[in-house]
């Protein structure tokens, strides 16, 4: 258990200093690379929950797909050396305050929140969910599974994927 | 505590064990090459030069680290941990024998196909914040060759498991048993099987894909302004990714460390069985890794737009028609 605490705090302490560097970083390249530090440290926290399956999607999704085209966006369009205009002193007050709104009301959600088998935390944490009942649950027409939303969505990729075909298509 | 000092000990032997490999990898290559060249290769250091690597690895661990001018130096050390990160987490997840695998998630093979792609964010990366050319140009080739072959493996694996109905893969190499998914998956696995080899061939960066390191356009790509320890791990990296290519092919498709058996042939069968299974999983990889030398260094380099159209025009549509075939061939 007190493993588990310790790679807690270190996942947790890695996010924190990179979401923050994220965000103040005047580089765009470096900022992206902080961003990635924050979504590969979730996927640990995902890990450490024990959940594989979303861990892995997490790293998948962003580190081998959404930050890669970040990456390669901003290669192609920036040069090097630019750098992002330094943030104005109403806009950094304005920051500090949502932040401290949403840490706050985090907190206090948190808090209030009764979780499920709080008392004996291990009982659901054990078992692993296979991916065929993920699959099953993905393709499933009945109550808590998502044909719909899944094909739905394939449809908004396929008008994204047509949409820049036709923007990048020389004539 | 015990715990802990387990932990320790497995991450050292998965450090030695991708350590080790890469100096032998290192010493076949040279060794092979030589060969194929009619020449004889290293064979100065020890009894035919199988001390060469070792002296290599000392060598290249006294080097001094060039300090780049203008470089963003945060993201160019950074770069090369990426790269070694991802080759050392997807090593991890191989199955070398029976029960001798540090992670076995239930989505394994999905597993492996995302930490590689960890690797993808470390070349661009080092492309990028090394300050010049050479390695902008081979940073931009790599990441579009690594991102298109990666559809092209992924959905060759995927035809594997949609034969075997599981991603777990201690449970792959479990059903293997029997009969090899090469020969029990018919046709499918066959094309699945080349498929892999070459976008795996190709995700490597070697040649005849080596065109982010194209040595007499580019020097030698995206990692031309390292020196060190850190050109060090892109070198292991390249190596290592090779081999892991290869036990992932040997792994989905040739049994991984089962042996060979033959449906009726008792006695076959069980004379097989005395070979150990860390035997069968070496050879069998390395068997894929000669396959690899040998195209290597048999065929010239493509161009870059030869290399995408290969892929998106070729190999993607035959891997699409391919999963459908697979999953008729499981229905019926």
């Amino acid at each position: 258990m007190i493993g588990t605490l310790i790679v807690f705090y270190i996942l947790a302490a890695v996010i924190v200093v990179s979401s923050v560097l994220a965000v103040t970083s005047r580089r765009m390249l470096r900022a992206a690379t902080f961003l990635l530090l924050v979504l590969i440290s979730t996927a640990g926290l995902y890990l450490l929950l024990n959940y594989h399956f979303l861990a892995v999607v997490q790293l998948s999704v962003y580190a081998g797909g959404i930050l890669i085209l970040f990456i390669f966006a901003i290669l192609l369009t920036s040069s090097r050396g630019d750098r992002t205009e330094a943030h104005d002193r109403q806009r950094m007050v304005w920051g500090i305050v949502t932040v401290v709104a949403g840490i706050g009301i985090t907190t206090w959600v948190t808090l209030k929140h009764k979780f499920l088998y709080s008392d004996n935390p291990t009982i659901a944490g054990d078992q692993q969910i296979p991916v065929s009942r993920i699959g099953h649950a993905l393709m499933g027409t009945d109550k808590y599974e998502y044909l719909l939303s899944f094909e739905a969505l394939s449809i908004l990729l396929l008008a994204c994927m047509l949409g820049g075909i036709l923007i990048a298509r020389k004539r | 505590m015990n715990i802990f000092l387990q932990y320790i000990l497995l991450g050292v032997a998965i450090l030695v064990a991708y350590a080790v490999l890469a100096l032998i990898l290192i010493y076949v290559e040279r060794k092979v090459c030589g060969f194929f060249q009619c020449r004889i290769g290293p064979n100065r250091v020890g009894p035919w030069g199988v001390f060469q690597s070792v002296a290599d690895m000392v060598k290249i661990l006294l080097k001094e680290l060039v300090h780049i001018d203008k470089a963003d130096h945060v993201l160019f050390r950074m770069a090369s941990f990426f790269v070694i990160i991802g080759s050392i987490c997807t090593f991890a997840a191989l199955p070398f024998a029976r029960g001798v695998q540090a992670i076995d998630f239930n989505v394994g093979i999905f597993y492996v196909l995302a930490v590689s792609s960890l690797g993808v964010v470390g070349i661009l990366l080092a492309g990028w914040s090394s300050n010049s050319k050479y390695s902008m140009i081979g940073a931009m080739r790599s990441g579009a060759q690594l991102i298109s072959y990666e559809i092209s493996s992924g959905l060759s694996l995927m035809t594997i498991v949609v034969l075997s109905g599981t991603m777990q893969l201690s449970e792959i190499v479990e059903q293997q048993s029997d009969l090899w998914f090469i020969f029990r998956g018919h046709v499918p696995a066959c094309i699945a099987f080349l498929c892999y080899l070459i976008s795996g061939h190709a995700e490597t960066n070697r040649g005849p894909f080596d065109m982010p390191e194209a040595e007499s356009e580019l020097t030698s790509g995206y990692h031309t302004e390292y020196s060190g320890i850190q050109f060090g791990f892109f070198y292991l990296a390249e190596y290592l990714n090779m081999f892991i290519v290869a036990a992932v092919a040997s792994t989905m498709f040739l049994g991984g460390w089962q042996p060979l058996h033959i449906p009726g042939l008792d006695g076959f069968n069980a004379v097989m069985d005395f070979i150990p299974g860390i035997v069968w999983f070496l050879g069998k990889t390395f068997f894929c890794v000669f396959l690899a030398l040998w195209i290597r260094w048999t065929f010239p380099r493509l161009r870059i737009d030869q290399l995408l159209s290969l892929e998106w025009k070729v190999l993607m549509p035959i891997c699409l028609v391919n999963l459908l075939l697979m999953a008729v061939v499981v229905i019926w």
